[in-house]
């Protein structure tokens, strides 16, 4: 079921949903994305910046788009992970898009020619992999939690079980200090005999194989414990 | 572009990640990895087909073939692989994906799946596990020393690189670039090290590992022994960590910086006390210095590890221990200004030719009979003694066997070392060692032909 932003859908975008065979649903305002998400969860959000009629006058730029973008982060607070958004948006009206990287997947010119967006959304459906990848990205680092790769510059890390369960406790709240007895209860388990140094082994391990320039994507707080990155992006 | 905070799914175990990592890796081999009770590296290689079998039962081989494994009644043994030492070799020369391979450490149980007795791996997970129940937790940190040499020798006697002119290149950058090489294949392979430096006799070579619990780090022994052996290799050149490869120059040592840890505070810092050791320090040291000659057969195994053992190269001899005298067999280094996690002894006398589980095991064995037993710490030696006679009074009047005989006969009459080895290995290694020395003792040695062939 995708999420169709404004709620006033305009003729040639409806009749291109229902002749491609999409499930949607029309979103109006940042309540609905929740209220009116489907039980299995929105399967992506298409956002038309500036209105429903692309051929007239007002639409694109200026004030007419607050509440597509509000619409838009509200998608990400509610699914980021799983949830593709691509946003329709006039040619002259692309610095809409500066700044806001993050709110968005990707972006088609409107008027849409229907083989593009077409195309557009079966790629995005392809890369979010039905919506079960899980990707955490954090600079130059990249955890795939499917295949549990990660990889920093785009270079593999080749990890042992316990660094990766590391890092990947680390990257699920970038930003977070947690201390050494936390991720040892956390990533390591109650049970576990090591003690709180066995995370400054792991720690120092981790770091070894990020390499020179990327050991500070782990960052010692002093006498707290470890964060991954320097702040949270949220 | 960021997509913030997926949820986490749930974790598999181990082995199943390891099985991914090799399916994602296309990883080609997988070696699985065992120490003989010598000390030398088993092998041998898996297809990843076999993996899954390897980690639900194991993999059989013959054990009678392996220094120390015999047993009449029991030929097969079982390599039990341990998900969590999985990593990848670093490729050769850095060209190709083609030969991606992998290791895995391995424990080994005899056929019905009780552990053996004669793996010196699980020798050292048993005096963990004897610590553990008394609440600590052993961090090691060896300063590894070895020799570059050219790769053959000349009139029997080794060359080192400095002296040769086989290189088009200066022997500097060949020494560098091995460095630099070996380095890089360390931190790659998850083990860090601590940059600092220095040759002290020409083609010696220094890198100190970074502190990790005993068991991973006797793992990271077996694994830098054999890359840097490689990498020299590649370069043509030979890496040996004979303990006295030279005459007239310092030997190789394995100087072993180490702390115990309870309840995540390092149990060796009293910051209270006048020297900031606390009394489990003291005890551990005197425990040391206590079992000092006993342990030293294994800490130093070989008949050439008694020619690096003597006085006027810097390595100890006297059984001794101090703060501020570099000579001691026990040092302790000044920490105050590092805070209490810094805090750590360090052994002088092992060689990096010792088997470092045997080696780790005995010495925590020494360590921890000391805190048990409370042995009262004796007054350490003064800043200015050095050398190897009787100074300042009974307590210095011990001394580190000064053959590998003797330190046999120490560790024969030793019920420490004996329970610590189990008695399979400790009967094994007595016999195979005094093996060695007879047949040492029926050389006649290039010394003997200088000083007396001609003179008598």
């Amino acid at each position: 079921m995708y999420a169709v932003h404004p709620a006033a859908v305009s003729t040639e975008l409806a009749q291109f949903l229902d002749l491609g065979g999409y499930a949607w649903k029309p979103v109006a305002t940042t309540a609905d994305v929740t209220a009116g998400a489907p039980p299995e969860g929105w399967a992506g959000a298409i956002i038309r910046l500036g209105g429903g009629d692309p051929n007239s006058e007002s639409a694109g730029g200026g004030s007419g788009t607050d509440a597509a973008w509000a619409v838009a982060r509200a998608l990400r607070e509610h699914a980021a992970a799983t949830l593709s958004v691509l946003v329709l948006v006039r040619g002259n009206a692309l610095d809409e898009l500066t700044m806001r990287d993050e709110l968005f997947d990707d972006f088609c010119l409107d008027p849409f020619h229907p083989r593009e967006l077409e195309a557009r959304l079966a790629h995005l459906a392809a890369t979010s992999n039905g919506g079960s990848t899980e990707i955490i990205t954090y600079g130059p680092l990249r955890i795939n939690f499917d295949t549990y790769e990660a990889v920093v510059d785009e270079r593999p890390l080749d990890l042992t079980y316990m660094e990766y369960e590391l890092l990947r406790f680390l990257a699920s709240q970038p930003g977070r200090v947690f201390t050494r007895e936390a991720l040892l209860n956390q990533v390591w388990g109650y049970e576990y005999y090591g003690g709180a140094r066995t995370v400054d082994v792991h720690v120092r391990r981790l770091r070894a194989k990020l390499g020179e320039e990327n050991a500070d994507l782990i960052q010692t707080v002093r006498s707290v414990g470890y964060r991954l990155g320097t702040y949270r992006w949220r | 572009m960021t997509i913030p905070s997926p949820t986490i799914p749930e974790r598999e175990r181990p082995q199943d990640y390891v099985l991914r990592r090799v399916t994602e890796r296309r990883v080609r081999l997988v070696r699985l990895w065992f120490t003989d009770v010598a000390g030398q590296l088993k092998s041998f290689a898996i297809s990843p087909a076999e993996l899954e079998a390897a980690f639900e039962q194991g993999m059989v081989f013959d054990g009678s073939s392996i220094e120390g494994f015999s047993r009449i009644a029991e030929a097969d043994m079982v390599a039990l692989p341990d998900p969590e030492t999985f990593e990848l070799m670093p490729a050769r020369n850095g060209n190709g994906s083609d030969d991606v391979s992998a290791r895995m450490f391995c424990d080994i149980t005899a056929a019905d799946g009780t552990p053996f007795d004669g793996d010196p791996r699980g020798v050292l997970r048993r005096v963990m596990d004897r610590a553990r129940a008394a609440g600590y937790t052993f961090y090691v940190a060896p300063e590894m020393e070895y020799f570059l040499f050219e790769p053959d020798r000349v009139d029997g006697r080794p060359v080192p690189l400095d002296a040769g002119s086989y290189f088009d290149l200066t022997t500097a950058d060949i020494a560098s670039d091995i460095r630099h090489r070996t380095l890089n294949a360390l931190e790659t392979m998850g083990i860090p090290v601590e940059y600092s430096f220095h040759e002290d006799a020409p083609s010696q070579h220094e890198i100190d590992l970074r502190y990790a619990d005993a068991l991973t780090m006797a793992d990271s022994v077996m694994t830098f022994r054999l890359l840097v052996r490689e990498i020299a290799f590649e370069h043509g050149v030979h890496a040996t960590f004979m303990p006295k490869p030279l005459a007239g120059v310092q030997g190789s040592g394995m100087h072993t910086h180490m702390s115990l840890f309870a309840d995540g505070r390092n149990a060796f810092s009293d910051f209270g006390s006048a020297d900031g050791l606390s009394d489990v320090a003291r005890g551990f040291v005197a425990g040391l210095l206590s079992h000092a000659r006993e342990i030293t057969a294994v800490t130093n195994q070989l008949v050439n590890s008694y020619k690096r053992l003597i006085a006027g190269y810097e390595a100890p001899v006297a059984i001794s221990w101090a703060r501020s005298n570099r000579a001691a067999l026990i040092r302790v280094p000044p920490t105050r200004n590092e805070g209490e996690e810094a805090t750590r002894v360090e052994y002088r006398a092992p060689d990096p030719a010792c088997n470092p589980y045997l080696a780790f095991a005995v010495i925590l064995a020494a360590g921890l009979k000391g805190i048990e037993e409370g042995y009262e710490l004796p007054p350490e030696t003064p800043p200015s003694i050095t050398g190897y006679s009787d100074h300042g009074g009974p307590a210095y009047g011990h001394h580190l066997p000064a053959s590998l005989d003797e330190a046999l006969d120490e560790m024969e009459g030793s019920a420490l070392v004996a329970e610590t080895l189990g008695q399979h290995l400790f009967r094994w290694f007595l016999r195979n060692k005094r093996r060695e020395w007879s047949s040492y003792q029926a050389q006649v040695t290039q010394f003997e032909l200088d000083n007396y062939f001609a003179a008598v």
